[in-house]
């Protein structure tokens, strides 16, 4: 049995390798194609971050670990929740008006700021749900759709409501009792790692126990894997669908928030935007497993971060590491399946081995 | 007509795999011109066999010989050269191409693609009956339609010895009976067919000669025209054959489930099923009888909650649970086998453990509260796992590993835990083997006397006979008659189920 599941865990690890490779390999031929050196952009991108990187790092995988895992729950489920980037962007826009306006203080400030931010994403991502199970509308379309409107509708409302400063506009800031600032790990100019950071941890803890804790997990992996076997086994697929939904929404909510309270202050020019589409990228390159998603958001984040250091040393535009992350998905898709189909024969061949076996030992 | 040499002759063939033997001395001769037909359980050895002779894998010993000369198989490719050809259960065909197209693919040197190519499907077409247009999309051929190209493709590329998989599996009766008519073309045109199957009735209808394998070897010949099904049947399984029979009435007078005029009407209005009325009594099997399709699956899924019924009322155990849905009644003590177990029983790419869970996510063992409890749930797989004879490697097996009477055991166990008090039981032994077939059986019969309540939808009308204490026919959505299993022959429950007759 245990060797069963070491090949197992082997096999899980085999997949995210090949696409790691192919991918490397993959960019490593686009950059001697356009005649740079492939080396000079392979030592720059491993070679040693530094304390300034290091932070962006941490911080930059924490907000993409939440948006992966904001996209796991809907995959998990069968549901392509594509809607995540308008989702963080109304959630986003919602909590800093809130703390920006300044109606409590403090750290209940920020306590609440994080409950509005995910009632939001969790209200946004609903009327995707509830068109889906009462209109019939597919999620990818209308969450793509309330992406935009999303995009459209905090324009408004941040030009109307928000404070002018020159050219650009900005929510009220919040006051400095009510941010929530992080931890210097080497000198003040290096950064900080925000401290609302720790969300993403809790996210991935409780994404992890929910699923395979928790009997609405259960029902929610048997709605993925089965929508016919799931209904038989007692599951209402439509209160799962709008629950799936909301639950999904409301982590993206979560997803900018450590920026806003570590260090931007104000839904302005500083708010992050594309951090929904890499998570969905990470999802799928974990697997909408909590730590392969991890992996993956460090990997992310971690490419993306050394990207900078490319227009220094190297004549290789930053813009590759996007080929590389992207044939990194595309890769781990095709491997998984591979591995996937590999690994269903393996079992198959492991029952036919030990079952007549059986069969002669009661014989 | 048999010419003296033998087609196929495999003299002690064996195979290995790591762990276990999947052929050990196997001897079978095919004569030439003559639909031979291989028969035995799941698991019995016939597709490691048939991989052999194909070419797909090696044997470890013994000899094959084809039309008298000794050969070695090393790919499909040499199978082919050698005159071999198979058609697999699963189609091998491009959708998106024509007849033409895909019958040329891979063999494009032999008669090129154009009109020579064309000219040779239309002579085999003709030659066997194949009813085959070269220019047709292969997405608009039905199921048969699909079959007779493959065997097509098979003569196309010169095969002279056909091996068939399960060819009758995907086919409905009437196509069966085509079918049998090209197979008795090709082996007039001294062509040599192996049959394999596990329905015996087809392997009498068709077969010159039947070789039975039981456990990896071959046990026996038997002569179609003097072998009845139950010989067959007590080769293929190795002891006396089980029989559905329940003995005794267990029928209590306290009634379990109670449909009063029960209507379902679908979104356009028409009556999936009109008055529906029926008691099962604890202990009783009610068995339903009717042609597929005829409101079985619509009863079954009122019944479970997954359709609200538009009229009429139903009760168990005196309450009334019309309105109720899925999870509740299966609370409240319903067991239920789906009729499609892939579809609506199973997480194929879960664990056996996890599929123990699915249908009872509230109950114990497999819950506390709000959370999953795994280890309850691991121990009781185990239990289902020994006392249901599931052959597994463990509970952590993916469920999609196990063959169709393993899978369905497994569903039969869980199902029958934590004492229900109806069951439903759509097809419970389809595509099921002889062996697991009887164990099933055997459950249900050992449910029925401990008070169990059975609602009993089957195609096969032996077990339906042999297991009912009472019948009703559906046809169209409405009972049609009753029927007493002691009195009624497959016939009478025949006529009535195709509305030739109604008591």
């Amino acid at each position: 049995m245990n060797s069963v599941r070491l090949r197992r865990v082997g096999m899980a690890l085999l997949a995210p390798a090949i696409a790691i490779v192919v991918s490397v390999l993959v960019t490593t031929i686009v950059i001697a194609a356009v005649g740079s050196s492939p080396g000079d952009f392979w030592s720059a991108m491993f070679s040693d971050p530094s304390p300034r990187l290091r932070v962006n790092i941490i911080n930059q995988t924490a907000m993409i670990y939440t948006a992966a895992v904001a996209a796991a729950i809907g995959f998990r489920m069968g549901l392509f929740n594509i809607g995540i980037e308008g989702q963080y962007l109304m959630a986003s826009f919602a909590a800093a008006s809130f703390a920006g306006a300044a109606y409590l203080g403090g750290f209940l400030n920020v306590a609440v700021s994080i409950i509005i931010a995910v009632a939001v994403g969790a209200a946004w991502a609903g009327i995707a749900g509830i068109l889906r199970t009462t209109r019939g509308v597919s999620e990818v379309i209308s969450t793509i759709m309330l992406n935009a409107i999303a995009v459209t509708l905090v324009g408004y409302l941040v030009d109307r409501h928000g404070v002018h400063e020159g050219n650009s506009v900005h929510t009220k800031t919040i006051k400095s009792g009510s941010m929530v600032k992080g931890f210097t790990p080497y000198e003040p100019r290096d950064g900080q790692v925000w401290a609302l950071s720790i969300l993403a941890v809790l996210v991935g803890v409780g994404f992890w126990v929910l699923l395979n804790k928790t009997r609405f997990g259960f029902d929610l992996r048997a709605s993925g894997q089965s929508q016919s076997a799931a209904l038989a086994s007692g599951v209402n697929p439509k209160r799962m669908i709008v629950i799936a939904m909301m639950l999904s929404g409301g982590v993206a909510g979560l997803v900018w928030l450590p920026a806003l309270f570590g260090d931007a202050g104000s839904y302005g020019t500083s708010y992050q935007s594309q951090l929904g589409f890499l998570g969905i990228a990470v999802a799928l390159l974990g697997r909408n497993r909590p730590l392969g998603m991890l992996f993956g958001a460090v990997l992310f984040a971690f490419l993306s971060a050394q990207s900078n250091t490319l227009t220094f040393g190297t004549d290789v535009s930053p813009s590759i590491v996007q080929i590389t992350q992207g044939v990194a998905v595309l890769a781990v898709v095709v491997a998984y399946e591979v591995v996937r189909r590999w690994r269903t024969r393996l079992e198959r061949r492991v029952v036919a081995d030990e079952v007549p076996a059986a069969t002669e030992a009661t014989a | 007509m048999p010419s003296e040499v033998d087609a196929v002759r495999l003299r002690g063939i064996g195979k290995r795999f790591p762990g276990v033997i999947a052929n050990h001395d196997v001897d079978v001769t095919i004569r030439s011109g003559t639909v031979h037909a291989l028969i035995g359980e799941n698991g019995a050895g016939k597709s490691t066999l048939m991989k052999i002779l194909y070419g797909v894998q090696k044997p470890d010993d013994g000899t094959i010989e084809i039309n008298g000369n000794e050969v070695v198989l090393k790919s499909p490719t040499d199978a082919i050269d050698n005159g071999v050809g198979m058609v697999f259960q699963h189609f091998m065909l491009a959708d998106n191409l024509t007849v033409l197209e895909n019958m040329v693919l891979g063999a494009e040197k032999l008669h090129g693609i154009g009109d020579n190519a064309r000219a040779e499907i239309r002579r085999i077409s003709d030659r066997f009956g194949f009813e085959l247009e070269p220019d047709v999309l292969v997405e608009r051929l039905g199921v048969a339609a699909r079959q007779r190209l493959e065997i097509a493709k098979v003569l196309y590329r010169g095969a002279k010895i056909i091996i068939l998989d399960e060819p009758t599996a995907v086919l409905v009766p009437q196509e069966v009976d085509a079918l049998f008519a090209n197979l008795r073309e090709l082996r007039s045109a001294g062509n040599s067919v192996l049959f394999i199957s596990h329905k015996l009735d087809e392997v009498l209808a068709i077969a010159d000669d039947i070789t039975v394998m039981r456990r990896g070897t071959t046990v026996g010949t038997a002569d179609p025209k003097t072998a009845t099904k139950h010989e067959l049947a007590e080769l293929m399984v190795g002891s006396e054959l089980p029989s559905p029979e329940t003995g005794e009435s267990t029928v209590t007078d306290v009634v379990e489930l109670e449909l009063h005029d029960v209507t379902l009407t679908d979104e356009f209005g028409r009556n999936l099923l009109s008055d529906i009325s029926l008691a099962i009594h604890r202990g009783e099997i009610l068995g339903i009888a009717g042609v597929e399709g005829n409101g079985q699956s619509e009863l079954v899924e009122a019944i479970m909650g997954m359709h609200i019924p538009t009229s009429g009322r139903i009760t168990l155990s005196g309450e009334d649970v019309t309105r109720w849905h899925t999870r509740k009644l299966r609370e409240a003590g319903i067991g239920y086998i789906p009729e499609d177990r892939h579809r609506h029983g199973l997480l194929l790419d879960s664990p056996l453990w996890e599929n123990r869970i699915l249908g009872h996510q509230t109950e114990a063992p497999n819950v506390k509260g709000p959370w999953i409890n795994r280890s309850g749930a691991r121990k009781d797989t185990t239990r289902i796992v020994e006392e249901y004879d599931v052959r597994a490697p463990g509970i952590d097996t993916l469920a999609r590993a196990l063959s169709g009477g393993n899978q369905q055991k497994l569903i039969v166990g869980r199902e029958m835990s934590g004492d229900p008090k109806l069951l439903i039981a759509s097809h419970p032994t389809r595509g099921v083997d002889v062996g697991a077939q009887a164990a099933i059986w055997g459950h249900i019969k050992r449910a029925r006397k401990a008070g169990l309540a059975v609602l009993l939808i089957s195609a096969d009308l032996d077990e339906l006979i042999g297991l009912s204490d009472t019948i009703q026919v559906i046809l169209r959505g409405r009972f049609v008659g009753t029927f007493e299993p002691s009195t009624v022959t497959p016939q009478d429950l025949g006529a009535a189920m195709t509305g030739g007759q109604t008591v």
